[in-house]
């Protein structure tokens, strides 16, 4: 294609964007909005599964009926938006089986946050109230996103996701209810989580490369900062209504801006772990190879099964 | 063989009787049964649906985004095809 010819469709297709006209898989697009949307997208996607990793080792020690069943709903809801996720990357031309392989291999990232263990029955609560909040909070945005199948999964995502949060929260408030040493324990999930979770939306916008070239393709509609500043102002009264407190001894209120001000986020952890150096990321990363070689024969078998059903049919039929 | 050689579904689910069956999203299944069985556990989980169709995505014919210009400006210009065109005289009603 002629050189003035690209530019004529990177032109029209920035009009598109600008005039919040939906992209859709079969549509022109820029190579590099491709290539953004596929690494956003499958990270997204890897994020959802290894997701399950920290949750699904407290389903079996759920402390009653209803909590293990609330939490084995949630994890499966996990299973179904990674699914969601990767068949919206599929839409771009990646090649599934390509993708997770990535993320076995160590080339693909996935959310920083799930590199940490989850110690006690309490982290079921921070993470729910946490994890998912600032997952809701980043998700919200990208429901309005330009790329049509990606927003599509979001709108079912945001839908499904917010019973998540409310049962978090409802774990931490019982526990904070409870005797000293179950608040004590939520206290301690909280201590352990709150700068994992403010660590969730990224670097600071001034660090952030991805940022503005997202933002101007409407990938993104918020910066990092402006999404954790919101995750701050609506979290803290929140920990304050069920008496518990943030480990942040920098945090106070700014009656002029109406916003909380809180401490520097230790950006060497944030990228130790990006790096995959966390205290959990071998452990997950071999979880998920482990899965997948341990699964090999329900898959084959399936195949096979399909295959015998599908001869079957054609005897009938002949 | 591996997941890879499962081929791609798209769903699409009627929420209720009486409404048309609606594209939801894809997933990969070794055969049509195992499709709408998966269709069911990740598409129907809070009762969004009561039937369920899978079509091979391959099957899928699409028409060209490049073409939509000479596909639909025809009826662009058909503006007598909508009843705002036409001029009812006042005091004239059931119309």
């Amino acid at each position: 294609m002629k050189e003035n010819n690209i530019e004529e469709l990177e032109r029209q297709f920035q009009e598109k964007i600008d005039n919040d006209i939906k992209i859709e898989p079969r549509d022109w697009m820029p190579d590099a909005y491709r290539d953004t949307l596929i690494r956003q997208i499958s990270q997204h996607a890897h994020s959802e599964i290894v997701g399950m990793l920290p949750e699904g080792n407290w389903i079996t020690r759920a402390p009653n009926l209803r909590r293990k069943a609330v939490l084995l709903a949630k994890v499966q809801d996990e299973a179904g938006h990674g699914l969601y996720l990767y068949s919206a990357a599929e839409t771009l031309g990646a090649d599934r089986e390509e993708t997770i392989d990535d993320l076995h291999s160590g080339k693909a990232k996935y959310s920083s946050i799930f590199n940490y263990p989850t110690l006690s029955w309490a982290d079921m609560g921070a993470i729910g109230w946490l994890v998912d909040g600032a997952a809701i909070m980043n998700q919200v945005p990208l429901c309005r996103c330009s790329y049509g199948p990606y927003a599509r999964a979001m709108v079912r995502v945001c839908k499904e996701e917010s019973f998540h949060q409310r049962q978090g929260f409802e774990i931490m408030t019982t526990l904070a209810n409870g005797t000293p040493e179950q608040k004590a324990m939520a206290q301690d999930a909280l201590n352990r989580f709150w700068w994992p979770a403010l660590m969730m939306f990224g670097p600071n916008d001034a660090e952030s490369k991805h940022t503005e070239q997202s933002m101007r393709w409407k990938i993104k509609r918020q910066t990092n900062d402006e999404l954790r500043q919101q995750f701050v102002d609506i979290t803290v009264p929140q920990a304050e209504m069920i008496g518990l407190t943030i480990p942040d001894a920098d945090l106070k209120f700014n009656t002029e801006t109406g916003h909380y001000e809180f401490g520097e986020i230790n950006w060497d952890e944030f990228w130790q772990v990006v790096k995959g150096n966390g205290p959990c990321n071998k452990d997950r990363v071999d979880a998920r190879r482990k899965a997948k070689e341990n699964g090999m024969w329900v898959r084959e078998a399936a195949a096979a099964y399909a295959e015998k059903r599908a001869n079957r049919n054609k005897e009938k039929r002949a | 063989m591996s997941n890879a050689n499962w081929p791609l579904w798209e769903v699409f689910i009627r929420s209720k009787q009486g409404l048309s069956h609606k594209h939801v999203g894809s997933l990969r299944a070794a055969d049509a049964q195992m499709a709408v069985e998966n269709a069911r556990d990740v598409y129907t989980r809070r009762s969004e649906g009561i039937s369920i169709w899978v079509v091979q995505s391959n099957d899928v014919f699409a028409s060209d985004p490049s073409e939509a210009d000479s596909l639909y400006e025809p009826a662009d210009s058909k503006v007598y095809r909508h009843p705002t065109f036409y001029d009812v005289p006042d005091g004239i009603s059931h119309m």
